[in-house]
């Protein structure tokens, strides 16, 4: 692993120093710490690849190729990948290539978004609930549980149906329907620390519920969770790609995968490449962001050290 | 060595290592003992590699961890040269092994009185009637005074102390010559403590087992062994009779008994242990 | 300085429930050292949490500097009083720097000075600057209990609890955590009050200590009598008993007291 070595050896040195000097160079220290354990875990470095790799298509998209993703030409309808469209057309002539690089961002936002808007609801449930307990406990949970009821691809489904197909309604109920999980690993997480002495200790040290929720307990769930959303990342995009593939998600013309390989299905027998390609994209993005979850299963989790 | 007669064991140039990422952590370096028909203490602090030394002797150290030794000798077997399936056959029936915490060794699903059966069944072809009827003898061996009642329950319907007699009956049922005794009762209040030591006392000199007993407390190790080891960064640093430990002559020894607080003896300060890196290298005695 | 009255501890409802403590009362002079010893059950932990405001489920009379104590107490009272925690692998929050973990109780008073505070904290245990940006896991045990002693001593109490403050440690580390203990009651006039169930530790600390067994003080003694060797009650006759070392005939005579 090279990655390491090209740092100077001076800062190295600095970053696995015994005896930091300052907050800054211990928090850094740890990460560090934490960096050269993932390196060694050869997995983890290919789905961090695949995850960087999507950011960069993302960002890059429209320098990556000279094609719009939404310009049609019906003459050149459904084309074999050749030197002109390396990845083939599609039944209205668009290029299946510029489609997929602009589809990353798609993804990303999605993934993204759903991640933003999960990570903390569930966070803040699970850790209210399992640190105050009582009725918070009960209430909280029993919404968590009504959520959990329903299979979450039909949940989404139905609340696309209800808000309209689209691309934001798409992310909104994939959010709605992705974060009882979180809360649930959350308020377990909680209820293993919150006996322990060092709560104990802040307690006695006169510290009120909100002071220990966000700053003792939260960034105790905070890598169990991250671990859980990254690993279920692979999860959201098919449930966006589904939503899609039915028709409820993002709406043509956008390049969404799923999408694409609804309206490829058609064209499998003879022209394979319009679904295959968008589906292979997404296998491929889901691996990685699994690779990348059980990477930082390794790293992150206390209990495994 | 008193009344031990021949030894069970004799341990020679035993070596543990752990391999880790930037070097190489040598838990025991080069140790050699006998143990008899007696009750062995082997005494040191944590990281002294006293636990380490008797999982290495049943061969217990998973990898990367490397045992090598000179001699693993046991009734005439090498312990070092068998391969793993006559290993097996000598772990638990011949030499056994209690551990600290009863709650990790039992099965939690199994109630304690078939899993005594089970240790005795595995190791002696025999009716379950009969396996029945010797774990029952067994847990009145080790005075639980309501053996058939207790024989239904499961391990977490067990108070700490019967369930470090439980585990003992569990490794004492197929008759091993040797014991080994990691802190048995580290986690046991006083009292308790002293009726399982009892109970290993009685198997000692009325079965002529032997026994090897791993602790971190000075004053019962005195007390209760015969002989004792002191053992301090995976060297052995003295032996002495347990009865004369008052009267051992190496530093360390000498530092930790000053360091213990005593009620008879009262003190404004204890004396804290000052570490000699000469002692390190110093030759095994 | 404490008193307290016929402290009651119940766990749970119904037909399930434990009765922890069971009508404890004494009292700790001002600058006193006073241990509580017994076995595990005995209910001497339950005593000092919720003596320490940590379990407020009970019911009796705990009085602390002349003030009658609420089951939830006050944030001045933890100004007043401290806790040294037995387990120095758990007191400690494993993702923060010791100079999160003492800077924090500085922040909730507002106590201000903070640098200046937890350098002189450090010092006082025994640890230099050096230490102040290590994490838990880059302490041995003795480091972490001294740093979970600076912990309790930087808000400037009067009394600290000590919750088997060495039972987890090394013999050599005890005897330095307990020469630290000794050396800053007498530096800062503290009252201690000592949970263990190690009668030396308590012979070596205290002046006075209090016997428990199933939930009920048995006896209260000063040490002078336990180093005599003369208690009352029979309990505390076999408990030193057995704190001197294995006795094969004592331990047949050994029975349980209820």
């Amino acid at each position: 692993m090279s990655a390491s070595a090209s740092s100077r050896p001076g800062s190295r040195a600095w970053l696995l120093a015994e005896t930091p000097h300052s907050r800054t160079q211990a928090r850094l220290g740890q990460a560090y710490v934490r960096w050269l354990h993932f390196l060694r875990n050869p997995l983890a470095m290919i789905g961090l690849a695949i995850v960087v790799a999507l950011i960069v298509i993302a960002a890059l998209a429209p320098y990556l190729t000279s094609h719009s993703p939404f310009a049609q030409d019906l003459g050149n309808r459904l084309q074999a990948p050749s030197a002109e469209h390396i990845l083939g057309t599609d039944e209205l002539g668009r290029d299946v290539y510029a489609r997929l690089l602009h589809g990353a961002r798609i993804t990303l936002l999605i993934v993204g978004l759903v991640a933003i808007i999960v990570g903390p609801i569930g966070l803040l449930v699970g850790t209210v609930a399992g640190y105050l307990g009582g009725w918070f406990d009960t209430v909280l949970m029993r919404i968590t549980d009504v959520f959990l009821a329903f299979p979450r691809l039909i949940l989404a489904l139905a609340f696309v149906a209800a808000l309209g197909p689209g691309i934001q309604n798409a992310i909104i109920a994939i959010a709605i329907t992705a974060w009882p999980p979180y809360a649930r690993i959350a308020r377990a997480e909680t209820l293993t620390i919150r006996n322990s002495d060092f709560i104990s200790a802040i307690r006695l040290q006169g510290a009120g519920p909100l002071r220990i929720i966000l700053g003792h307990v939260v960034p105790l769930c905070l890598s169990s969770l991250i671990i859980r959303i990254t690993l279920d990342m692979a999860g959201i995009i098919l449930t966006a790609a589904g939503l899609g593939f039915l028709g409820l998600g993002a709406q043509p013309p956008m390049p969404e995968w799923g999408a694409m390989i609804s309206s490829g299905r058609k064209f499998l027998i003879d022209h394979w490449w319009v679904a295959t390609i968008p589906g292979v994209a997404i296998c491929i993005v889901s691996l990685g962001f699994n690779l990348l979850g059980d990477g930082l299963r390794d790293v992150l989790d206390p209990k495994g050290k | 060595m008193a009344a031990s007669g021949d030894p069970l064991l004799t341990v020679e140039d035993l070596w543990v290592r752990f391999p880790g990422r930037t070097r190489v952590v040598e838990a025991v370096r080069g140790i050699s003992f006998a143990v008899g028909r007696e009750k062995l203490g082997i005494v040191g602090e944590s990281g002294s590699g006293k636990s380490v030394t008797g999982r290495s002797i049943l061969r217990l150290i998973q990898p990367p961890g490397q045992v090598t030794a000179r001699r693993l000798m046991f009734d005439g077997i090498d312990l070092a040269r068998i391969d793993e399936a006559a290993m097996r056959d000598i772990r638990g029936r011949r030499i056994s092994m209690v551990l600290q915490d009863p709650k990790f060794s039992l099965n939690p699903v199994m109630t304690v009185g078939r899993q005594i059966a089970e240790a005795y069944l595995i190791h002696h072809k025999a009716e379950p009637a009969e396996a029945r009827r010797r774990a029952l003898d067994m847990l009145a061996a080790v005075r639980i005074r309501n053996p058939e009642r207790v024989f239904d329950l499961y391990p977490h319907e067990v108070s700490g102390g019967m369930g470090q007699r439980i585990m003992m009956a569990m490794m004492l049922i197929p008759d091993p010559d040797l014991m080994i005794a990691d802190e048995p009762t580290s986690a046991l209040d006083v009292t308790v403590q002293m009726q399982v030591l009892a109970i290993l006392d009685d198997l000692v000199s009325k079965r002529g087992m032997g026994l090897i007993f791993i602790s971190h407390d000075l004053n019962l190790v005195a007390s209760f062994c015969d002989r004792v080891l002191i053992m301090y960064a995976g060297r052995i640093v003295e032996v002495c009779q347990a009865a004369r430990l008052r009267e051992a002559r190496h530093p360390y020894t000498v530092g930790l008994l000053r360091s213990l607080p005593r009620i008879d003896e009262p003190v404004d300060e204890l004396q804290v242990l000052q570490r000699d890196p000469a002692w390190l290298d110093a030759p095994a005695p | 300085m404490i008193m307290v009255e016929g402290l009651d501890v119940t766990f749970g409802h119904g037909p399930s429930a434990v009765h922890a403590v069971k009508n404890a009362s004494f009292t700790v002079a001002p600058g006193e050292a006073f241990g509580i010893v017994g076995e595990s059950g005995s209910g001497k932990s339950t005593v000092l949490r919720a003596l320490a405001g940590l379990n407020p489920a009970w019911t009796g009379s705990i009085v602390v500097a002349g003030e009658a104590q609420p089951p939830h107490r006050r944030r001045a009272f933890f100004k007043q009083v401290q806790m040294v925690f037995q387990d120095p692998y758990g007191s400690l929050h494993p993702r923060h720097t010791v100079d999160r973990i003492l800077s924090e109780p500085v922040a909730i008073h507002g106590l201000g000075q903070s640098d200046r505070r937890i350098e002189r904290a450090l010092l006082e245990v025994g640890l230099g600057p050096a230490f102040r940006f290590r994490y838990p896991h880059q302490l041995s045990g003795g480091q972490r209990q001294r740093v979970a002693i600076a912990r309790a001593l930087i808000l400037e109490p009067r009394i600290l609890l000590l919750d088997e403050p060495t039972s987890a440690l090394d013999v050599s580390v005890q005897a330095e955590v307990l020469n630290l203990l000794v050396r800053l009651r007498r530096e800062r006039a503290l009252t201690y009050v000592l949970v263990t169930h190690n009668l030396s530790v308590i012979a070596h600390m205290c002046g006075r200590l209090a016997v428990m067994n199933a939930g009920r003080i048995v006896e209260e003694m000063t040490v002078a009598q336990l180093r005599a060797a003369t208690p009352r009650e029979a309990y505390t006759r076999q408990l030193l008993r057995a704190s001197l070392g294995y006795d094969r005939r004592a331990a047949d005579q050994f029975e349980t007291y209820d």
